[in-house]
C-alpha cells in the first residue's frame, strides 16, 4: 500500500482551508503542538505541514494564477530518511507514510536540507523536526466514522481539490483520476519518486458561436411579427 | 492493512520503527453548531475536550457546506482563544477624554442601569434620538424588532455599505437576488459568469460549486479587474475596468437583441415585457403602465385584438408593438422600449469596448456563448409541475447559464443599475430559477418589490413610548412611501428614504457618524453600535471619522456632538476605544443564536433551512450574549411585544423568546419542529422543546422541496400555495419579473415635476431623480469620477478581503495572520515598469480626500488602470490583542482614508453622500487615485496612529511563543 494525496490544480482556489485544517488537527495530533512564533507580534510565523504557494504564469492579460499546495510527498526514495543520523526519520513499510519519531529526532536539520520540496518544519521549541503525517492518527482511528478517516486537509477542502488514497491499487479513486486526468509528480527528475500527484489545469472546450439567431433585428423591429404565446 | 488488537481504542500502529497512538477520545464530546467566522453560516462539528476546543470541522449533513469548511471556519479555535476578547463591561473613565482608551470596569447591573436610564429617557421624549446600527449582524429580525418596539426609525444593519445594491436590484427586478436570496444551480450549470468579487458570500457553496461546474465540463468566466481568489481558476478572465460592468452587460443585451436571441415564452409568461407603457413625454403619467379601472396593468391581446388585463389567464400578449389606449394616449410595450433602447449603437460592442477595457470581439463572443448554452444546450428534466394558472407541465426547461455577482458591482454608485442590467441578461435568456441557472432561496421569490414599507408616519415616529407600526426598513414603491417630513426633510439620521436616497432599503450606516456629528438632519443622543468597526476599517474616511467621534459640541462644551456612544463587541476593536460604555459579547461558541427564515436564512435552492447556535463552552469571563442583553433591555423598557398585560416580562431570556415569540400565528424565528410536539414544519404553535430538537438534529433544520416545487417558483402553484401558507408571500399568485420598473419611473416623474403627489423642492434632488431613476437599466459614470479629474487621478483603486478572512471578525487570529499580516498596494507589472516602480517600493497614494503611504507589489493579474489592496489588514497599534509593533499596525494600511463618505463639493449644492443615488450603497469602489514613489527614507505606513492603550484587565504582555494543544501526555507518541 502506498498512501498519498492527489491535488487538483484546476480547481484549487488557494483558499488555505487545507492549511488551517491541517494546523488545527495536528496542533493536537501525534506530534503536537505545532509551535507559533510571535503570534501577536511583528512577524508571526509557525510550524505548518501544508503551505499554499501561488504563482502567476503568462503575461497580462493572458496570465493565469496557479495555487500550489505543498506538503510532504511521502517519496518512495526519500532522501530525508536516508540522511537521518538517528533513525528518527522513517518510511513505514506497510503504507509508505514518512514520519519522524519525535523521541529520536535531535533536530539536526539534515532531512530538511535533503528534502527538495521544503516539506519539513523544525519546531524550535521542541527541537524536533515535524511534518505531514497524512493524519495517521485519523486514517487508522477506528473510533471515527469511516468516511472521516481521511487527512484533515482532504476532508475540509471546499473545492474538493484534494483526494487521498492508495496509489498501489490501480482501481483506487486516486489511481483512476491520475490516469484519466494526466496526474503528475512534482520534479520527478530528481528521482525521489514522490507519492503525491498533481492534476493539471483542464483545457476548456470552446463553445460554438455559429448559427445563432438572425442578425439585423433592429431593422426588423418596426414591423416585427409577434410570436403567439399563451400566458 | 491488518488490525489485530482486541481493543481498537488502544490500537498501536506497529511498524519496524515506532508506534503511533491514536488519540484518547474518553474525555471528548462532539457537538454540532453553526459557524460564525463569516457570513456563510456553515454547519460545524466541534470536538471538545474538557471545555477546550479540540477540532472544528464541517458538518457533512448540513445543506450549506456539506462537510467542507474554509480556513476561517477551521481557525475558529484561535478566535475562541483570542487575546482580544473583552472580559467585563467598561465605562469611559470619569474625566478621561473619549478615544484615549481610559476605561474602568463596571458590573453588568450598573452597565444595564446606566443604559436603561438613558434609553428610557430617550424613549419617553424623542425616540429618534437613539440610533442603533449593527455590523456583522446575523440577527436583523431581532434587532429590527427591538428598534421597532423602541420606536426609533434609526436602525439598520451594515447592508448600506455592503449588499443593498444587489438586494434591491434583485428585489425590484426578479423577486430574488444575488447576495443571499439566490444561488447558481451548480448541478446543471454549463456556463457560469462571476461579475466581480464574490468571495464574500456563500463562500463554501461557491467553492463546492465551481469544482462541480468544472468537473462537468462547464465554462467559468470571471469579469473582474483583478485575478485573485476564485478568478484564479476561471477558464476565461475578462479584466474589465472598475465600474463598467453595467455597460458591458448592456452591450451583451445589445448583441442578444440584434440577433433576436431572447426567450419569447419566458418574457411573455413571466415578465412585464408585454405590459403597455404610456408614452406621453412631458406630461403627468408618462412612463407609467396603462391600467384598467381596477389598477391592473394591460397588454394587447393578439387574438382578441384588444386590451386585456395582463394578469389574466389564457391571454395572448403582444411582446412588441405601439398602440393607442381607449383614452387616446399612445402606449408601447416594455419590450419595444427595451429593444429600442439597447439596440442603439451606443451599446454596440465596438462603442463600449474602450470604456470597458474589453474588446468588442470578446463582448460579442461572450454574449453568443451565453446564447448558445442557453438555447442550444438546454437542460430538460422530466419533472411534472403546475403553473400558477393551473396548467400541468411534464417537463422543466433549464437554460443552464448561471451568474453570481456581489461586491464588484455592488460597491459602485452605478451598481443598482449595473445589477439590473445583469438581471436583464438573465431575463432575456430565460435563465432564472430553472435547472442550471440562478435559482431562488426560500423565503424568496417575493412580490416585486416585497410588500413591506418603511415606517413613515411622523406622528408615530415622534410618539413617546410607542412602537413603530411597521419596521424601520422596507421597499418604497412611490414618493408617498419616503420617510420625510412635510417639508421634505429626512426623518432618519442616515437620510435613508429621503429624496437624496429614496430606495435605501438597508439604510446608510456609513453616513450615521457624519450626519450625527453635523446634526444633520438633527442631533441624536445615543449611538449604539453592535459588532461594527466604524472607527476603522468599516468606515469611509477613517481618520476624519475618528476626529468626529471626539468632536465636542460648541453649544454644550461638556458634551460630544454624539453625546453617548455604546459599543457592543466581543473583541477589542478600534471602535471599542471610542466607547463611553462597552458591553462585552460572547463568542459564537458560547451563546444561543438563530439563523432565521425571518432574517438572512441559510436556505439553498433545494431546501428551506434555518439553524441555531447554542453554548458549547462554559464562559470564563464576565460577558453576556447581546441577544440576551437585548431581551433584558426590552423587558426593562417594557416594550409591548416583550411585556405581559400585567406589566411583567413576557420572556425569561433569549431562548424563551425564540420559542414563544410569534410574528404571525404559527410563525416564529425557527421553522423546524414547531407544533406542541414538534411535529410541524415551517408553521405551527410554539414547541417548548424546540431548542432540544434542533440540538438533537445537529443544530439545523431543512425542508427539502419536492421536485415539483423546485423550479419556476415565481409561477409554480404548488410552491406558491405553500409559500403563502407559511408566510413567505402574502398570497399564491404569480410573481411577474419587472424589466421596466414603475416605482423608479414614479420617482423620476417626481424629479421632473410631473408626479401627482409629493415632489422634491431642491433642484439637486430633482436632477438626481430625473437622471438616475430610469425605469430601464442604465449605465452612467460613477459619481465621484464625474467630479475628479481623471488625468490627475489616473488609477481606479479597489479593496477586497482575502478568502481566508472575508467577513471574519478575525484579523487578530493568530493562525490566519501567519498567512497574511501585511497588505500591499498591487499594481499591474507592466504599468509599474513604465512608471519606474517595482516590488516593495514605498509609494504615496493620493485621492481628492487625502493621501496615504504604503508599500507596493506588482502582479500580472491586475487591470492596467487599477490598483488594489487587501482591506482590514491594517490595524491601529494595540487593538485586537496584538502587540503595538504588529506588522498590521506598522506596515499594514487602510485605503479607507482616501475614500470620502461625501462626494467632492460642488458649487451651489449641499454635500451629497458618496453612494448609489438609488439605494444609498456606499460607493467604495468609485475611488480614483494618483501614485508617486516615496522619497528615499520615507518608509512605514502613513498616516500613523498612536497605539491604543491596553484595557484594564490586560497587562499588555503577549507570549512570543504559543503552543496550543489539547493533546495530553497520555496521547503522545511513546
Amino acid at each position: 500500500m502506498r498512501l498519498g494525496l492527489v491535488i487538483d490544480l484546476d480547481v484549487c482556489v488557494g483558499c488555505h482551508a487545507c492549511a488551517i485544517a491541517c494546523k488545527e488537527w495536528n496542533a493536537s495530533g501525534t506530534t503536537a503542538p505545532l509551535t507559533d512564533y510571535q503570534p501577536y507580534g511583528a512577524k508571526p510565523s509557525g510550524v505548518w505541514f501544508n503551505r499554499i504557494r501561488s504563482y502567476e504564469v503568462g503575461e497580462y492579460p493572458h496570465n493565469k494564477t496557479i495555487n500550489f499546495p505543498m506538503s510532504c510527498m511521502h517519496c518512495e526514495d526519500a532522501d530525508c530518511v536516508t540522511v537521518c543520523p538517528t533513525g528518527a526519520s522513517y518510511k513505514r513499510a506497510e503504507d509508505g507514510i514518512v514520519l519522524v519519531d519525535q523521541t529520536k529526532c535531535m533536530g539536526c536539520n539534515y532531512c530538511s536540507w535533503a528534502c527538495p520540496y521544503g516539506a519539513r518544519e523544525l519546531d524550535r521549541e521542541s527541537g524536533t523536526m515535524k511534518k505531514c503525517t497524512l493524519c495517521i492518527d485519523r486514517i487508522y482511528d477506528t473510533f471515527m466514522p469511516v468516511e472521516e478517516r481521511q487527512p484533515a486537509c482532504v476532508l475540509t477542502c471546499p473545492a474538493h481539490a484534494r483526494m487521498f488514497g492508495d496509489m498501489d491499487d490501480a482501481n483506487s479513486a486516486v489511481s483512476v483520476v491520475i490516469r484519466e486526468r494526466g496526474g503528475y509528480q512534482l520534479m520527478p527528475e530528481l528521482g525521489y519518486n514522490p507519492t503525491n500527484h498533481y492534476l493539471p489545469v483542464r483545457k476548456a472546450t470552446p463553445i460554438s458561436t455559429e448559427n445563432l439567431g438572425k442578425l439585423g433585428f433592429k431593422g426588423r423591429l418596426k414591423g416585427v411579427v409577434n410570436k403567439v404565446v399563451k400566458r | 492493512m491488518r488490525f489485530w488488537c482486541a481493543n481498537p481504542k488502544l490500537i498501536p500502529i506497529f511498524n519496524m520503527n515506532a508506534i503511533v497512538k491514536i488519540e484518547n477520545h474518553d474525555n471528548q464530546e462532539i457537538k454540532f453548531t453553526t459557524c460564525y467566522m463569516c457570513a456563510c453560516r456553515c454547519g460545524i462539528k466541534v470536538t471538545l475536550e474538557e471545555n477546550k476546543v479540540r477540532f472544528i470541522q464541517g458538518n457533512r449533513n448540513h445543506p450549506t457546506n456539506q462537510g467542507v469548511l474554509c480556513a476561517k471556519g477551521s481557525a475558529g479555535i484561535m478566535k475562541q482563544y483570542s487575546a482580544a476578547k473583552l472580559r467585563k463591561p467598561l465605562m469611559r473613565k470619569p474625566g478621561a477624554e473619549r478615544g484615549t482608551g481610559e476605561f474602568v470596569e463596571i458590573e453588568w447591573d450598573q452597565a444595564l442601569d446606566i443604559l436603561t436610564e438613558r434609553l428610557s429617557e430617550i424613549r419617553s421624549t424623542n425616540p429618534s434620538k437613539l440610533a442603533f446600527f449593527t455590523g456583522r449582524d446575523q440577527m436583523q429580525a431581532l434587532t429590527g424588532l427591538w428598534a421597532q418596539q423602541f420606536g426609533t426609525p434609526n436602525w439598520a444593519a451594515h447592508g448600506g455599505f455592503c449588499s443593498v445594491n444587489m438586494a434591491a436590484a434583485g428585489l425590484y427586478s426578479i423577486g430574488f437576488s444575488f447576495w443571499e436570496f439566490g444561488a447558481p444551480d451548480w448541478d446543471y450549470a454549463k456556463y457560469f459568469i462571476m461579475w466581480g468579487v464574490a468571495e464574500d458570500h456563500s463562500s463554501n457553496p461557491i467553492k463546492i460549486g465551481l469544482e462541480k461546474l468544472k468537473r462537468h465540463g462547464g465554462k467559468f468566466v470571471s469579469v473582474n479587474p483583478v485575478r485573485t481568489g476564485y478568478s484564479a481558476i476561471a477558464d476565461e478572465w475578462i479584466p474589465i475596468k472598475p465600474g463598467m460592468d453595467g455597460l458591458l452587460a448592456l452591450s451583451v443585451v445589445h448583441v442578444l437583441l440584434s440577433r433576436e436571441l431572447f426567450d419569447w415564452e419566458f418574457l411573455i409568461r413571466y415578465t412585464n415585457s408585454a405590459w403597455l407603457v404610456v408614452d406621453t413625454p412631458g406630461q403627468k403619467g408618462h412612463g407609467l403602465f396603462l391600467r384598467d379601472e381596477q389598477g391592473n396593468p394591460l397588454v394587447w391581446d393578439m387574438e382578441k385584438a384588444g386590451f386585456v388585463n395582463a394578469l389574466d389567464k389564457d391571454i395572448t400578449p403582444a411582446l412588441f408593438g405601439d398602440y393607442v389606449a381607449p383614452d387616446g394616449r399612445p402606449v408601447r410595450t416594455v419590450m419595444t422600449l427595451t429593444a429600442e433602447r439597447y439596440l442603439d449603437e451606443r451599446y454596440a460592442p465596438e462603442n463600449v469596448a474602450q470604456e470597458c477595457g474589453v474588446s468588442a470581439e470578446t463582448i460579442e463572443r461572450m454574449a453568443l456563448e451565453m446564447a448558445h448554452v442557453a438555447f442550444k444546450e438546454t437542460v430538460e428534466l422530466d419533472i411534472q409541475w403546475t403553473d400558477s394558472w393551473g396548467r400541468q407541465h411534464d417537463k422543466v426547461i433549464g437554460r443552464p447559464v448561471a451568474m453570481y455577482a456581489m461586491r464588484g458591482i455592488a460597491a459602485h454608485s452605478n451598481g443598482f443599475h449595473a445589477c439590473r442590467a445583469v438581471h436583464l441578461i438573465q431575463i432575456m435568456l430565460g435563465a432564472l430559477d430553472g435547472p442550471g441557472n440562478f435559482r431562488a432561496r426560500a423565503p424568496y421569490p417575493k412580490p416585486i418589490p416585497p410588500h413591506q414599507l418603511p415606517e413613515n408616519n411622523i406622528d408615530i415616529i415622534n410618539a413617546p413610548n410607542t412602537p413603530l407600526s411597521k419596521t424601520p426598513l422596507g421597499f418604497p414603491t412611490r414618493p408617498e412611501d419616503l420617510v420625510i417630513d412635510k417639508q421634505g426633510n429626512p426623518l432618519r439620521i442616515d437620510k435613508a428614504y429621503s429624496w437624496e436616497i429614496p430606495i435605501a432599503s438597508h439604510g446608510l450606516m456609513h453616513m450615521v457618524i457624519t450626519n450625527a456629528t453635523n446634526h444633520d438632519p438633527y442631533p441624536i443622543d445615543t449611538l449604539l453600535l453592535f459588532m461594527s468597526n466604524m472607527a476603522w476599517n468599516s468606515t469611509m474616511n477613517t481618520k476624519n471619522v475618528q476626529d468626529m467621534l471626539r468632536e465636542k459640541d460648541p453649544a454644550k462644551p461638556d458634551q460630544h456632538k454624539i453625546p453617548f456612544l455604546v459599543v457592543v463587541d466581543a473583541f477589542h476593536s478600534e471602535m471599542v476605544n471610542f466607547a463611553d460604555l462597552v458591553l462585552p459579547d460572547t463568542t459564537y461558541l458560547e451563546r444561543h443564536d438563530t439563523i432565521s427564515l425571518l432574517d438572512r436564512p441559510i436556505s439553498e435552492p433545494d431546501a428551506a433551512a434555518d439553524a441555531i447556535r447554542y453554548p458549547l463552552l462554559k464562559l470564563d469571563r464576565d460577558v453576556r450574549p447581546w441577544q440576551e442583553v437585548m431581551v433584558e433591555l426590552a423587558g426593562r423598557l417594557k416594550f409591548p411585544a416583550f411585556t405581559n398585560a400585567d406589566g411583567t416580562r413576557k420572556f425569561k431570556d433569549y431562548p424563551d423568546f425564540i420559542v414563544n415569540y410569534e410574528r404571525a400565528p404559527g410563525i416564529g424565528f425557527l421553522a423546524g419542529w414547531r407544533g406542541k410536539n414538534g411535529e410541524k414544519s415551517l408553521k405551527g404553535e410554539p414547541n417548548p422543546k424546540q431548542w432540544e430538537k434542533y440540538i438533537e438534529n445537529e443544530s439545523f433544520f431543512a425542508h427539502h422541496w419536492p421536485d415539483s416545487q423546485k423550479y419556476n417558483r415565481f409561477a409554480n402553484k404548488e410552491y406558491l400555495d405553500i409559500a403563502a401558507d407559511v408566510g413567505f408571500v402574502g398570497k399564491s399568485e404569480p410573481i411577474t419579473m419587472q424589466i421596466y420598473s414603475e416605482p423608479l419611473q414614479k420617482f423620476r416623474l417626481a424629479g421632473q415635476g410631473l408626479y401627482d403627489g409629493p415632489q422634491p423642492n431642491n433642484p439637486v434632488d430633482r436632477e438626481r431623480l430625473a437622471k438616475y431613476f430610469d425605469p430601464l437599466p442604465m449605465w452612467y459614470k460613477p459619481l465621484e469620477q464625474e467630479r475628479v479629474d481623471g488625468e490627475e487621478y489616473p488609477f481606479f483603486a479597489l479593496t477586497q478581503r482575502p478568502m481566508l478572512m472575508y467577513h471574519s471578525w478575525d484579523s487578530q487570529n493568530v493562525w490566519l495572520r501567519q498567512i497574511l499580516a501585511q497588505n500591499y498596494m498591487y499594481m499591474n507589472r507592466g504599468q509599474a515598469t513604465r512608471m519606474g516602480l517595482k516590488d516593495f517600493d514605498w509609494i504615496w497614494v493620493e485621492s481628492h480626500n487625502g493621501k496615504i503611504r504604503c508599500q507596493m507589489r506588482t502582479m500580472e493579474g491586475t487591470q492596467e488602470n487599477t490598483v488594489w489592496t487587501w482591506n482590514a489588514i491594517g490595524k491601529q497599534g494595540g487593538a485586537w490583542g496584538l502587540k503595538p509593533e504588529a506588522s498590521e499596525a506598522k506596515s499594514g494600511f487602510l485605503l479607507n482614508h482616501l475614500i470620502s463618505e461625501l462626494l467632492p463639493a460642488k458649487k451651489g449644492e449641499r454635500r451629497i453622500t458618496n453612494s448609489d443615488p438609488v439605494t444609498g450603497q456606499a460607493a467604495w469602489f468609485d475611488l480614483r487615485v494618483k501614485i508617486t514613489k516615496a522619497a528615499e527614507g520615507e518608509v512605514g505606513s502613513w498616516p500613523e496612529f498612536p497605539a491604543i492603550k491596553p484595557l484594564p484587565w490586560d497587562d499588555g504582555e503577549r507570549p512570543d511563543v504559543l503552543r496550543y494543544s489539547t493533546r495530553t501526555d497520555d496521547d503522545k507518541q511513546s
